[in-house]
Order: C-alpha cells, then sequence, then structure tokens
C-alpha cells in the first residue's frame, strides 16, 4: 500500500487529536471562568481582588467578606463544580456500559432512595449521639443510596447480566422508593415535610467545607480509576462481545463502572439533594464535542458538567434578584429543552 | 508465515454442554486456509465459534500452534485469537480511524499513539477504506461499517480470525469484498474460520468446510468432496442438484427434500 496515503492519514489523525485536545482546554478555561463568576456573583458584590485576598491573605481583609468568601461564596461553587464533575463523568459510565444513551447516575433509582433516606432522617427526627443534626438528613440519605446500589448489584450477580434487567430493577426501585417516600410525606407534620420538600429540591446552600472537601476526596479517588478505564470504555462502544474479543473483562469493566457512577451519585445527592439532568446533558455535549473516544470524552464530560453546574449556580443567583432559587429546580429547567431535543434527535 | 493451526479435540461448548466435537474426534482449522462451518440455523456453529474465541465456556482442547487456549487469560487469548461479530453498531460517535486505533490500543498499553495511529491507518488501506478514515460510523453503510470491522480485527494482528456471518446483510460487491480479505489474510499465514449461511459462497471461497448440524459435527473436509445432494437433504431438508460449472462448485436449491430422501430425520 502507497505509503503517502498512509502518512497523510496519520498526519491528519494527529491534528483531529490535537484538535481534540484544545477542545479540553477550552473547556477547562471556561470551566475555571464560570466558577470564578460564580464565586463573585451573589447578594454581596465581591470583587477578584477580596477572593484572591480570602484565599492567600486572609488576616489582612474585612472579617465580614472574609466569612462570604470563605464559609459561603468558595464552598459554593467548589461544590456545584465539583458535583457537575461527578455527574458527568458518573453518567458517561452508565451510558456507556449500560449502552443507553439516556442512562444517568440516578437511573438506577439512586436518587429515589437517597430522598427515602433524607425523609426518614426529616420526618422521624433522627439523632445519633455526637453527630450534628446537620449531618445526620445527608449520611443517611447516603446510606440509603448506597443500599439501593447494593440491591442492583447484587440482582445483578444472581440474575443474569443483561443491561436490561438492570434498567428494569432501577424503574422498580425508583417506583418502590418513590412510594415509600409518598407514605412518609403523608404522615408528616408540616414542619419535616416543609424541610423535606426544600431537600429535595436540590441545593447548595446548606454545603460547608466539609463536605466539599469529602466530595472532592471522592472525586480524586475514583476519577483516576475511570481515567484507566478509558480504552476499554471506548471499547465496548462497539459493542459487548468485540469488546470481549479485544480483550477486555466486559463483566469487571461494567461492575466497576457502575460502582463508581453510583459512589458519585449517592454522594453528590446526599450533599446538594437531587439534581437533574447533568449527568444525561453533560455527557451529550462532549459527546457532540469530541466524540467517545473516552481518553477524552471523560474529562470532557467531567469539564461541561462543571460548567453547566457553575451556570446553573450563577443563574440561580441572578435571575431574581435577592433570591438564591434551588439549583436542582434550575438544570431541570435549562436541561429539559436539551432532553426533548435529544429525544426527538434519536427518534427521527 | 505464522503457521499456527487451529485445533479442536473433544470439545464440548455452551451452558448445557452441548457436545459440538465428539469425543476422540479431531478437527483441525490450517493456517493458510479458509475454513468455513456451515449448517442450518440454531445448529451451534457460532456457538462454536464464540467458544474457541473464550465467550462461551467449553470444555476439551482447543490449541493454536503448541499452546493451549484455555491456559490464557483473557488478554492474551483475545491477542491471538481474534471473535468478529456480526455487525458493528451504528450509534457510536467516533470516525472509522478512531475505532481502529482504539481496537489497537486496548491491548497495546504502551503503544504510543503516533504508532497505533500509523497502524490503524494501514489497516484501513488494507480493508480498502482508506478514503472513509475520517468519516463517522454513524454515517457510513452496512458494508462499509462492515469493512471497519475487518479493519479493526486486522490491526490486532491475531495469529487466528473468527468471523461470524461476516457476509449476511451484504450487498453482492461487498461480500466478494469480504472473502477477498479473508482469502489475503489466508494467503498471509493466518487460520481463517468463518461461519456462513450462504453455502455457495463457502463452497466457491473454502478450501475446508465443516457440516455442523443439531450440535454436532456431521461432516468436514474439501467443499467438493464433501458436498452432496444427500448431505443437503440431510442436513438442510432441501432437494439441490451439486456440480460443476466453469470449474467452480455449483449448488442449485429445487424444493424442500421429500421424506423419502432423508436418511435421519
Amino acid at each position: 500500500m502507497e505509503t503517502s496515503v498512509i502518512d497523510a492519514i496519520a498526519e491528519r489523525q494527529r491534528r483531529q487529536l490535537a484538535i481534540r485536545l484544545l477542545i479540553v482546554f477550552a473547556l477547562a478555561v471556561l470551566c475555571v471562568a464560570t466558577a470564578i463568576a460564580d464565586v463573585l456573583t451573589g447578594p454581596f458584590q465581591l470583587g477578584l481582588a477580596d477572593v484572591f485576598t480570602a484565599v492567600f491573605e486572609p488576616s489582612s481583609l474585612d472579617k465580614r467578606i472574609l466569612v462570604v468568601v470563605q464559609d459561603v461564596r468558595l464552598p459554593q461553587a467548589a461544590t456545584a463544580a465539583l458535583v457537575g464533575a461527578a455527574l458527568a463523568v458518573g453518567g458517561v459510565e452508565m451510558q456507556t456500559v449500560l449502552d443507553n444513551p439516556l442512562a444517568d447516575p440516578f437511573t438506577f433509582g439512586i436518587s429515589a432512595a437517597a430522598s427515602f433516606g433524607a425523609a426518614v432522617a426529616i420526618v422521624a427526627g433522627l439523632t445519633i449521639p455526637f453527630v450534628s443534626i446537620g449531618w445526620i438528613v445527608p449520611a443517611n440519605a447516603f446510606v440509603f443510596a448506597l443500599a439501593s446500589v447494593l440491591i442492583v448489584q447484587a440482582i445483578a450477580r444472581f440474575r443474569g447480566r443483561s443491561t436490561d434487567t438492570l434498567v428494569l430493577v432501577g424503574i422498580g426501585l425508583i417506583f418502590t422508593f418513590n412510594a415509600m417516600t409518598g407514605m412518609l410525606e403523608y404522615v408528616a407534620s408540616e414542619q419535616a415535610l416543609q424541610r423535606f420538600v426544600f431537600w429535595s429540591m436540590g441545593s447548595l446552600t446548606a454545603t460547608d467545607g466539609t463536605r466539599t472537601v469529602l466530595l472532592a476526596l471522592l472525586l480524586c479517588v475514583t476519577l483516576p480509576f475511570s481515567f484507566m478505564a478509558s480504552r476499554a470504555l471506548t471499547a465496548l462502544r462497539f459493542g459487548e462481545d468485540r469488546a470481549q474479543s479485544f480483550g477486555v473483562n466486559v463483566q469487571r469493566l461494567r461492575f466497576w463502572a457502575l460502582f463508581r457512577a453510583s459512589l458519585l451519585a449517592a454522594a453528590t445527592v446526599s450533599v446538594v439533594g437531587s439534581i437533574g439532568f447533568v449527568g444525561l446533558v453533560g455527557p451529550h455535549v462532549a459527546r457532540l464535542l469530541i466524540g467517545e473516544d473516552h481518553r477524552y470524552f471523560l474529562p470532557g464530560a467531567a469539564l461541561v458538567g462543571a460548567i453547566i453546574m457553575s451556570a446553573s449556580a450563577l443563574l440561580a443567583k441572578s435571575v431574581v434578584p435577592g433570591v438564591v432559587l434551588p439549583i436542582g429546580i434550575v438544570t431541570s429547567l435549562v436541561g429539559l429543552p436539551v432532553f426533548f431535543t435529544l429525544i426527538l434527535r434519536s427518534s427521527r | 508465515m505464522i503457521d499456527a493451526d487451529l485445533m479442536l479435540e473433544n470439545v464440548t461448548v455452551g451452558y448445557r454442554s452441548r457436545q459440538i466435537i465428539r469425543k476422540q474426534t479431531f478437527l483441525p482449522f490450517k493456517a493458510g486456509a479458509i475454513s468455513a462451518l456451515v449448517g442450518p440455523n440454531g445448529a451451534g456453529k457460532s456457538t462454536l465459534l464464540r467458544a474457541i474465541a473464550g465467550l462461551v465456556p467449553s470444555t476439551g482442547e482447543l490449541r493454536i500452534g503448541q499452546t493451549l487456549l484455555s491456559s490464557l487469560d483473557f488478554e492474551e487469548r483475545a491477542r491471538l485469537v481474534n471473535y468478529m461479530p456480526q455487525a458493528l453498531p451504528a450509534n457510536v460517535a467516533m470516525t472509522a480511524i478512531d475505532s481502529v486505533t482504539a481496537a489497537y490500543a486496548i491491548s497495546r498499553r504502551s503503544a504510543g499513539s503516533r504508532e497505533a495511529i500509523t497502524h490503524a491507518a494501514e489497516a484501513l488501506a488494507r480493508a480498502g477504506i482508506a478514503d472513509l478514515a475520517f468519516e463517522p460510523i454513524s454515517r457510513l453503510s452496512g458494508g462499509q461499517r462492515q469493512m471497519v470491522a475487518f479493519a479493526q480485527a486486522m490491526v490486532r494482528e491475531p495469529k487466528a480470525f473468527l468471523f461470524d456471518e461476516p457476509t449476511s446483510a451484504l450487498d453482492l460487491h461487498h461480500q466478494v469484498a469480504v472473502m477477498r480479505i479473508m482469502r489475503s489474510l489466508a494467503e498471509a499465514g493466518h487460520a481463517v474460520v468463518v461461519v456462513l449461511h450462504d453455502l455457495a459462497l463457502a463452497a466457491r471461497w473454502s478450501d475446508h468446510m465443516a457440516v455442523i448440524c443439531g450440535g454436532s459435527l456431521v461432516a468436514e473436509g474439501r467443499p467438493g468432496d464433501i458436498i452432496s445432494q444427500q448431505l443437503l437433504a440431510d442436513v438442510y431438508g432441501v432437494d439441490a442438484s451439486v456440480g460443476l460449472w466453469h470449474g467452480a462448485l455449483q449448488i442449485a436449491v429445487k424444493d424442500l427434500a421429500p421424506a423419502s430422501m432423508k436418511r435421519h430425520g
């Protein structure tokens, strides 16, 4: 075969990869920019200088500004970006291993389970000695979310390997947990009900530095494993049998990918409540921008997810002056048109 | 020359342990030859192919050259034997060259990006689709996608190739293109095993044929030696005449076989 043709193809492909890398880099820049804008925006106007001083020279700053930056803006902005990245990465892994473009980290009823856990904690007024009340609701949400993950995984182990079975079990769990949550809402006091409804809308206001750090740690632990699996995930896009014939252990890949996605989903839902559509839309936007070579797709989706969340947080603070809307509502309202567009495109 | 025959001995496959190769039976798929697995629907052809690839459990001895396949782990086995399922999914957001590069890189972690890309470009050229390298998979026709799948298989450079009905759903042009690729692989010294539905295509292109029916091997040898009116009546239940035309084996199916023709039901 003429080497000149092969060289030309190879050269063009190297340029294509460079462009993809450039897109990822541009997304990273945009991500930092939206996050900074998120930090600066709010009822209390901040300047860039205030934030830098608060971070690098806190002693020289007005106490009130310091509190706003350190205790409110920075943790909330960081949490928004982290949650977006976590949900989008989870979304990529779920969509790939389930071979279903409409899957997201909450497909297996993790969000419904977490809501039930939170409802139990709020309505029953759970208290644990030496544990602050602010921690009990997210902790219980996490426990229930994790339990639902384990149920799905256990069923997957015993009953066949088909991805359809997994999705059906997930749908069953959603209905079950929703029914049980409904029951609790029915018997709950007015005050507890109000608290629960607010929690279930998804909000960044409950975050503090510790939770942000925990979320960041979890991402730091899981992300390297996701990136290490990127070649296998790419191969899985060509079908299970083909991936296996390329030497990919599909069973193991699927188990760990679902586990990572579920863990991230459980953590995010327990920290900020149920955030819709980021896990669905983030991967789709990244796919349109850079394709499904997961070496670029995963980081790209993480950044798109972070950008969507930061932008939503920004929007939540600026739509109604002086009022911060729950971010879960904003992401859903922004995500809905995108979601319908995707459905209409895919059913064409 | 690669010169690694694929040999099956006393093999039973599947979850219910269907015995496809009977005890004491030895079925060799020679390096340098195209071996066709033929038989009616549900005969167990694809299952046998999948068992060789390690996708379905099996007992007995599967060897490539001197290497016992069952002694290898997933990845090592995939490097020696490449199984290609029927059709490449269309809903993949990658270009042809992306997908071939991915097939190369998956089991060569140390390979640099430059090396992988060059190999992928070569494989696309060998499959005759260098001009489609930058087309998205979703925009290719079924025949073109099958060529991408062949490029994926070739870029992995296994010793033996296993193709599961690669010509089904292809037009005549692509059927012949696919068979020619298989011929070139055999000529390069690979063992090529292919499940084919089209008996005429199998008779025309294969050097060796194994007829599988009801989960067991019923005939094996050169197509010209084993295909007969009686075999077609027994295996497919059809009344057909078999003869040579311009030096090539031809099969003309007339009707379903009357009960009197079949040796067993």
